[in-house]
């Protein structure tokens, strides 16, 4: 199997980028996509150019650290994964493939295909956390709390912060990363007590960090790897009212 | 240098408590002037940065990814053990305990292990009030299942996504102190070397992964916890920037590494399906629950599995262990596999994996209960393979998961060098010569939590009498000026073959002969290899890129020059121990059956390893005392 990659390259976010061709020969359709990046790196040492710098670690669709847009789709052309996640065997021999990095105000470019995406780290910062210090805790079954809440806080949980929702979206808007976690601990009764301080606080600090307004087109839960649905905005929305009027 | 494990006095469920009332203290207003340097933001970093700080110490945490939630306890899918005995089923403190070292074939320390099971309980407890989703019943309480080497439901799980959630909740906790002004995190910068001082650990030097920047950072203790190794042998469940470079400079520093060669190869994995691949991704042991393992009664069979019947299919871990069945430990279920695929019987098309199969889960508990309880991971296996394992089985295959070895700790989790600390899954420590499953996210959280928290304050508080060392000291200059000759020799190479060429050498060595089986001749075989590929690697592996940007190329080829080396002390130490326990299978010493066989006269020690420069290393031993369990043949038949 043999594609065309065009990678956008950039050295360093100083200096302009732009797309570069690179033909890639001898895939198979079991690789995945990274694995055929890998063979191209390898391809370039060998030429002594310089590798594509990009982002993984897990390999198993779980960390969130690879992403890219690929042929103008965050992490490629099928609903709800990961880039790892993503086979040669969703491409045609003879295939162009545009890859770019995520665009978005809130993560700047550090180098080729990779951003910065600690603005996330900083949300999380101002209030994704229940405040309980080591070795304060009840036993764990002295609250008891129903299998539905438990789903829900579960189906939010599932975030990977991998920043797809922001990269797809026209307003880059970060309100279903945000959303997913404040619904998360807000939705359980150990949340309570900072529930509406959190809401304030990691919407603050979402818009403070350049992300768009979210205007429910949806187009972030297609690519979200776990699923995330977007009425967990609607969610958040009404949380962020209670706690103007309550907070 | 004589090993002192400090076991504290008196019964064994009584020296946790004992340790921690005879330990010394620190005053509040004193632990913020102690810095304390935590490498890694796994599980165990993250949640020792995060309560180390909620002590008052100041802290700074390191991680070479962009953020700390990466870090690969994220990709535990599994669950935790804990001895809470909700299910009413016989559990305790003792039996989690007897479990946990019986499974690792009684090559861990006794009181080690009990405390691991006597701090597993108020474990639960902090997960669930930092706002970990656990799975629940109806009414509102905690569920548990059952995991490899147990005849109890202990296992509490979150999804399949059981070490995502741990490791968001030690993640947001150290954000919590972030946001404090209590952790100062370093994130995509990566330890190159540890800085010892008067034969105390002191700082690390570090390179900036953005700028190529080479970095001092001092402190009055350090803590590794940087996870495990085996990615050395390239293809393994791990993620790709997995390394063991922190504990190996460590090492080379004088810290002794114990059982380096105890490697868990786990059972369920998807098998590996090209040359190229990079990883083998894991399917999590807790399919065992429900899933039933078999390979065609006929060799080389070609038919499909849903065409085999059911007379022809061969159940062989039931048929093998029938107490057990499907849940036998994994250093088991995995040497069963290779030894049907060996015979003859593997499927799929590399011939290379067994059946995993949920037909008869799902005529017995109903399709909804399958996919409520296993439901994401059939979905990922949907992605990565096309195959749907609603309608037919899995395949899997063994695959290098977890290392029991690691730098040799002790009761207080502190290496060989005064006030360097390893916690998780870098230390050796509490599982012996096997892990049993979900006992890893355990260990990790109550070394990062529990433990370490309250030892450091052991050494800090005499230690501090002394003064702080900055990074003006000599040492930190010397140390620095090493770091920059390797990278500037890497660079100066400019060979012919890539990095991961080197990689997938030593990965084929590692996986032959220091895998699930082992022997004297393959061994010495795999010596004079590795030493052949260390000296290939220094005279022709091409880096291209400079070492003032962000070079992929050489993050990755600083890691595998250490792997190198790791790989050379890992066949040592498994060339050594002429017997076979738990995941150690020696060919030479089995029983009749082809079970392991101990050795307990001459081996019944932990093996420490000193690093005596130039490749060579030095034994230590330190002797395994069994006062309260008698060692056993462990049998799961």
């Amino acid at each position: 199997m043999k594609v065309t990659f065009r990678i956008w390259r950039q050295d360093t976010p100083a200096v302009a980028g732009s797309f570069v061709n690179y033909e890639v020969d001898g895939l198979n359709e079991d690789m995945s996509f990274l694995e055929a990046l890998d063979q191209l790196n390898e391809e370039l040492v060998l030429k002594g150019e310089k590798v594509v710098a990009f982002e993984y670690d897990c390999r198993e669709g779980i960390c969130g650290q690879c992403g890219v847009f690929i042929n103008g789709r965050a992490h490629g052309p099928h609903n709800n994964i990961t880039t790892c996640q993503l086979h040669m065997r969703s491409f045609q021999d003879g295939d162009t493939i545009v890859i770019e990095p995520w665009r978005a105000e809130a993560f700047p470019i550090i180098k080729d295909l990779i951003v910065d995406r600690s603005a996330f780290d900083r949300i999380v910062e101002q209030g994704g956390y229940i405040s309980a210090k080591t070795g304060t805790a009840p036993e764990a079954n002295a609250i008891p709390i129903g299998k539905e809440i438990a789903d829900r806080a579960m189906d939010a949980a599932a975030c990977i912060g991998c920043g797809a929702c922001v990269a797809t979206c026209k307003n880059a808007s970060a309100a279903l990363f945000t959303a997913a976690k404040i619904n998360h601990l807000n939705a359980l009764p150990q949340g309570q007590p900072e529930a509406h301080r959190r809401v304030k606080d990691m919407t603050a600090q979402m818009t403070a960090e350049g992300f768009g307004h979210c205007t429910f087109t949806g187009a972030c839960e297609v690519e979200c790897p776990e699923g995330i649905s977007i009425t967990n905005i609607a969610e958040m929305k009404s949380r962020a009212f209670k706690a103007w009027l309550l907070g | 240098m004589k090993l002192n494990a400090k076991i504290p006095e008196g019964k064994l469920e009584e020296k946790w408590r004992n340790y921690q009332i005879n330990s010394q203290l620190i005053n509040p207003a004193n632990k913020k002037k102690l810095n304390i340097i935590v490498v890694g933001s796994g599980l165990s970093g993250a949640g020792a940065a995060a309560t180390l700080a909620e002590l008052g110490y100041d802290v700074q945490c390191f991680c070479y990814q962009d953020s700390a939630r990466r870090a690969h306890s994220v990709a535990a899918q599994g669950g935790i053990n804990a001895a809470k005995n909700y299910q009413h089923d016989g559990d305790s403190v003792w039996r989690m305990f007897y479990d946990t070292l019986k499974g690792g074939d009684f090559r861990s320390r006794e009181a080690n292990t009990y405390r691991l099971a006597e701090l597993s309980a108020p474990l639960i407890d902090h997960f669930t009030q930092q706002g970990v989703p656990f799975a629940r019943e109806y009414g509102g309480v905690l569920v548990n299942r059952s995991f490899g080497g147990v005849q109890v439901q202990r296992t509490f799980y979150a999804r399949g996504q059981t070490g995502q959630q741990l490791l968001l909740a030690a993640y947001s906790q150290l954000y919590k102190m972030i946001r404090a002004r209590k952790v100062t995190m370093h994130t995509r910068t990566e330890m190159l070397d540890l800085v010892v001082v008067d034969g105390k650990a002191k700082g690390i030097i570090a390179r900036n992964l953005v700028t190529g920047a080479i970095e001092r950072y001092a402190a009055d203790a350090v803590v590794l916890a940087t996870g495990g190794y085996s990615r050395v042998f390239r293809l393994s469940t791990l993620a790709i920037g997995c390394n063991g470079s922190a504990i190996w400079k460590a090492h080379k520093k004088g810290a002794y590494f114990a059982a380096p060669s105890f490697t868990q190869i786990h059972p369920t994995a998807l098998p590996q399906s090209s040359e190229a691949q990079s990883k083998l991704t894991l399917m999590s042991e807790s399919l065992r629950n429900d899933g039933r393992i078999w390979v065609p009664k006929q060799k080389g069979d070609q038919r499909k599995a849903n065409d085999i019947p059911e007379e022809e299919r061969d159940y062989y871990l039931e048929r093998r262990y029938p107490s057990f069945g499907n849940l036998a430990p994994r250093d088991i279920a995995s040497r069963a596999a290779k030894e049907r695929i060996d015979a003859g019987h593997g499927v799929g098309r590399l011939r290379n994996a067994v059946y995993l199969d949920f037909k008869h889960a799902i005529e017995r508990l109903g399709l909804e209960t399958i996919k409520d309880r296993y439901g994401n991971l059939f979905k990922m296996h949907k992605k990565i393979t096309g195959v749907d394992a609603y309608q037919e089985p899995m395949q899997i295959s063994p695959a290098a998961h977890f290392s029991m070895g690691g730098l040799w700790v002790d009761y207080e989790l502190m290496t060989t060098i005064p006030g360097l600390y390893a916690v998780g899954e870098c230390n050796f420590s509490d599982h012996g010569a096997n892990r049993l499953g979900a006992n890893s996210l355990l260990q990790a959280s109550v070394d990062g939590y529990f433990i370490l928290p309250n030892t450091i304050n052991n050494y800090l508080a005499t230690e501090m009498k002394n003064g702080t060392v900055d990074t003006d000291h000599p040492a930190f200059a010397e140390a620095e000026e090493e770091v920059i000759n390797d990278i500037d020799r890497i660079l100066a190479i400019d060979g012919n073959k890539t990095v991961d060429h080197f990689h997938r050498e030593l990965g084929k060595v590692m996986w032959q002969e220091c895998a699930m089986s082992r022997n004297k001749a393959g061994l010495e075989k795999a010596l004079t290899k590795i030493k052949q590929i260390r000296t290939d690697f220094w005279t022709e592996v091409k880096v291209t890129g400079s070492k003032d940007e962000l070079n992929t190329e050489l993050e990755k080829a600083l890691r595998l020059a250490d792997f190198i080396e790791l790989g050379l002390l890992m066949c040592t130490d498994a060339l050594q121990r002429e017997e076979s326990c738990g995941a150690h299978f020696r060919e030479e010493y089995q029983t009749e059956e082809g079970e392991a066989l101990r050795v307990d006269e001459d081996y019944s020690y932990v093996s420490a390893w000193e690093y005596v420069g130039e490749g060579g290393f030095e034994l230590h031993r330190e002797p395994l005392q069994f006062e309260y369990v008698q060692p056993s043949v462990r049998s799961y038949k």
